[in-house]
């Protein structure tokens, strides 16, 4: 069984406030769903090692006007003069 | 004549002749929304006025005697997980419960320019982590076909919404199967195109080397008129390919199909399986070439699923932290803030995937499961590479059950999973695959899987269209 202390540390890593009956769900459920992943262990190394379908074309960084750059600013909940405002963090 | 059973195909036809308007095909998928849909809930939002609207402009453009497209004035759904610009995308989750979209997805913006009419924004479980629909902060999904059980997910609201005449066709997301198991626990058509042929800019991202958007319908000749439209190299899309779908016939007496064992292994339904066996049996009577395969590291592909979808999506969500846009619930410093929004905005699946991801990539577990799973990815592409020297197409079952009961797998999330142990290697390996109606089980419709190589979505699409009409 996954301890408290471990739920509580990962969560931490997640920025993910649980709640006391949260953790001692989550302490259940990771448990079961890590013992799961064992099975992987049995599997064979790939002769292989290239995941992706196609290599990646980027496009030039350039920049440009996109428009909704106020949008953008406007969906955050706390802004000012076209700022997205957050807490001080000193 | 009920306007609403008609195909893509068959609105437009009526368009073209003057039967009948836009206006009117709307009205009518309207009314069907106001009958149906208190007791489905396929829909988080409907923009009726939005969508009479663009039907009018439709209207006045199949007037005017220009040429139209094929889905010119035909009433749609969207997935809520894809931006439909000004209008709330929600994801499923309460954390976006207010967020309006400041841009329209790439496929969305193609679809507007064929002159689509939008309906409504569709179900599905939260930020598309779920097989159900009852991860949705908004309600579960219930199946057409049978209002106690679940219209499957995480694209249910828009397999149940071309299930029940609620839209003429939908756009969804399949991410580990996301429209091909629900397309066939309601009985429709649904599309998992070749990762990269349909754009996803715009599209809220659950994991981004597995997502992929495609179209749901009530035919496979819809899902290619559809396919067409949405697909294509886009350049806000790093990953989306040069493609262009062209549909194309295939001669049944030339293909060969492959039949994996490991599909038919325990756990699948017997019921499901004689559906299956008898689709593969059609196609070998008119004259198509059926060969036994074998997939050896199938076995791994639900456990390197269910470790890389939360680790990519982990990674995604960290978004969601209160200061950009979404719900922010206020803290005494900066952390609170993220904390407190994450923990009261999100649902529990998603804090049970968000948990896995990070677990999996924290520090000293990373090789043994993250850098596993990828390995393991690798080995079930490599499968598929095999399989499909020999063969054209794979057929199995989408799923190794019909629709369950709602509530039946909640409490239990890897009895869950499991729903889509069929599905999910095509994800991990970049590839199409079909879900086409293939029989049923009292109510309860059961799809049959068609599986293709890379690119080769005309191949499934034609084959899946003799499997439709035989």
């Amino acid at each position: 069984m996954i301890s408290k202390e471990e739920v509580e540390h990962i969560a931490k890593l997640a920025r993910l406030e649980l709640t006391e009956k949260e953790v001692s769900k989550m302490q259940k459920d990771l448990t079961e769903i890590l013992d799961y992943f064992k099975v992987l262990k049995s599997a064979p190394e790939p002769k292989t090692t290239n995941h992706s379908l196609q290599t990646t074309n980027l496009r030039m960084d350039e920049a440009k006007d996109s428009g909704i750059a106020d949008k953008l600013v406007n969906a955050a909940p706390d802004k000012k003069d076209g700022y997205i405002r957050v807490k001080a963090i000193l | 004549m009920d306007l609403t059973t008609l195909t893509i195909k068959q609105c437009h036809e009526g368009l073209k002749k003057g039967d009948f308007t836009s206006v009117d095909l709307t009205k009518a998928y309207l009314e069907n929304i106001k009958k149906f849909d208190k007791e489905i809930n396929a829909f988080i939002s409907v923009d009726e006025q939005g969508a009479l609207v663009q039907a009018a402009l439709a209207d006045k453009k199949i007037s005017s005697g220009a040429e139209f497209g094929l889905l010119c004035g035909i009433p749609c759904s969207i997935k809520d997980l894809i931006l439909v610009e000004s209008k709330v995308c929600t994801a499923g989750s309460k954390i976006l419960e207010k967020y309006v979209a400041p841009y329209n997805a790439t496929v969305v913006q193609k679809l507007k320019k064929e002159g689509a009419v939008i309906l409504g924004k569709t179900n599905m479980d939260e930020f598309a982590m779920g097989s159900s629909t009852e991860n949705s902060a908004f309600g579960p999904t219930k199946n057409p076909h049978d209002k106690t059980r679940v219209a499957g997910g995480t694209s249910g609201g828009s397999t149940a919404a071309v299930a029940s005449n609620m839209s003429c066709y939908s756009i969804g997301t399949d991410t580990g199967g996301s429209i091909r198991q629900p397309a066939s626990f309601c009985g429709v058509a649904g599309l998992r195109p070749t990762y990269g042929s349909v754009s996803r800019y715009g599209v809220v991202a659950d994991a981004s080397s597995l997502d992929q958007v495609g179209p749901i319908a009530k035919n496979i000749e819809d899902l290619k008129i559809v396919f067409k439209v949405i697909s294509g190299k886009d350049l806000m899309d790093a990953t989306s390919a040069n493609y262009e779908f062209q549909d194309k016939d295939f001669d049944i007496k030339k293909i060969t199909i492959g039949v994996p064992k490991e599909y038919f292994s325990k756990g699948l339904d017997k019921e499901v399986e004689k559906i299956i066996r008898s689709a593969i049996k059609k196609a070998q009577d008119a004259g198509a070439k059926i060969v036994d395969i074998s997939l050896p590291n199938l076995k791994y592909a639900l456990p390197a699923y269910y470790i890389i979808q939360p680790a990519e999506a982990s990674a995604n969500l960290s978004r969601y932290d209160g200061i950009k846009y979404g719900l922010s619930v206020p803290g005494e410093n900066l952390l609170d803030v993220y904390l407190k929004s994450k923990g009261q905005g999100f649902g529990a699946e998603v804090k049970r995937r968000i948990m896995i991801g990070t677990y999996c990539l924290s520090s000293g577990y990373y090789d043994a499961y993250y850098k596993k799973a990828q390995q393991v990815r690798e080995l079930i592409k490599q499968d598929f590479v095999d399989a499909f020297k020999k063969v054209d197409l794979i057929f199995a079952p989408v799923s190794p059950f019909p629709a369950f009961k709602l509530g039946e797998n909640t409490s239990d999330p890897l009895s869950m999973y499991l729903a889509d142990i069929y599905t999910i290697s095509v994800n991990l390996a970049y590839l199409p695959g079909v879900s086409v109606p293939a029989g049923k089980i009292g109510d309860l419709p059961v799809g049959l899987q068609i599986i293709g190589n890379h690119f080769e979505e005309n191949k499934i699409l034609s084959v899946a269209e003799f499997i439709e009409k035989s």
